[in-house]
């Protein structure tokens, strides 16, 4: 096995656990001693693509989120949320500003956040089988800040 | 998240605590919507002085709240913004709708 540190964790899409989520990410990456900005963008994200697997992916069940992150090279941190949902058929039209299934209730500005707060975002998803959101931040060390 | 409320000489004074997102939102919303119902206020503010993050679900509130205030003929401020919230509000240039003060 690599020797690099991870955490994988898995949870119900009860919304109650959209704030458990971004903190266990932001804990997950206050090793690398981020500003609170980078912080703050990175609870963001987070809480952006675990609310879509609660709302979007699971709309009228509960079903199963996964939230992994990791450390793949020096001062970068990866974070992959992952669900079994309805999926979604046209990845690059959900990920235009202001596109939404949601009506009112959204702004459809969840993934200009992901892709503005993070350094780079990436979404798989195949209808009926689910979706797959990876996001990366490097993390700048203080001295350079 | 907690909401407190203060009615003095027709403004209506939201003060909200805690972290503001989708699971939060909805009962924020609804008290916030019943409460400008019952009072018919001419102003609204929102104080976001106890509010340390919010994500997208955060701009809907505003956004909904402002549009609440119009069809009353009325107006929304929200005042002492932190750093986080003001950088998810500018990211979708909710200041084009809703004038917000930064914390400073
Ligand atoms: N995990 C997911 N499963 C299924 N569909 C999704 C998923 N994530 C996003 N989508 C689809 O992509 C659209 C755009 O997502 P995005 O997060 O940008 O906006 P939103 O969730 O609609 O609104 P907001 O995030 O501003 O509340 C959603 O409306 C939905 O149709
Ligand atoms: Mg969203």
């Amino acid at each position: 096995m690599k020797s690099e540190n991870y955490i994988k964790v898995e949870f119900p899409s009860m919304s109650a656990n959209e704030a458990f989520a971004r903190n266990v990410a932001a804990i997950f990456a206050a090793r690398l001693d981020p500003t609170l900005d980078e912080v703050g963008d990175i609870k963001t994200a987070v809480s952006e693509a675990v609310t879509n697997s609660i709302v979007h992916a699971y709309p009228s069940e509960l079903g199963r989120i996964q939230l992994r992150c990791r450390l793949p090279e020096h001062n970068l941190v990866e974070i992959v949320v992952r669900d079994w949902g309805v999926g979604i058929a046209d990845v690059p039209q959900a990920m235009e500003p202001m596109f939404t299934t949601g009506g009112e209730d959204r702004s459809g500005m969840g993934f200009s956040m992901m892709e503005g707060f993070m350094d780079s975002l990436k979404v798989r998803s195949s209808p009926g089988k689910g979706t797959t959101v990876t996001m990366k931040k490097r993390i700048l060390s203080k001295a350079r800040k | 998240m907690s909401v407190q409320t203060n009615f003095e000489n027709g403004e209506l004074r939201f003060s909200l605590g805690g972290e503001l997102d989708h699971h939060s939102a909805r009962d924020v919303m609804r008290k916030i919507a019943d409460e400008i119902d019952r009072r018919l206020p001419g102003k609204c503010v929102l104080d976001l002085a106890g509010v340390g993050f919010t994500d997208s679900s955060g701009i809907a509130v505003l956004l909904r709240t402002h549009k609440h205030m119009r069809e009353l003929g009325g107006s929304l401020s929200v005042e002492n913004v932190h750093a986080q919230p003001a950088k998810v509000f500018r990211a979708a240039n909710v200041g084009k709708m809703v004038a917000f003060q930064e914390v400073r």
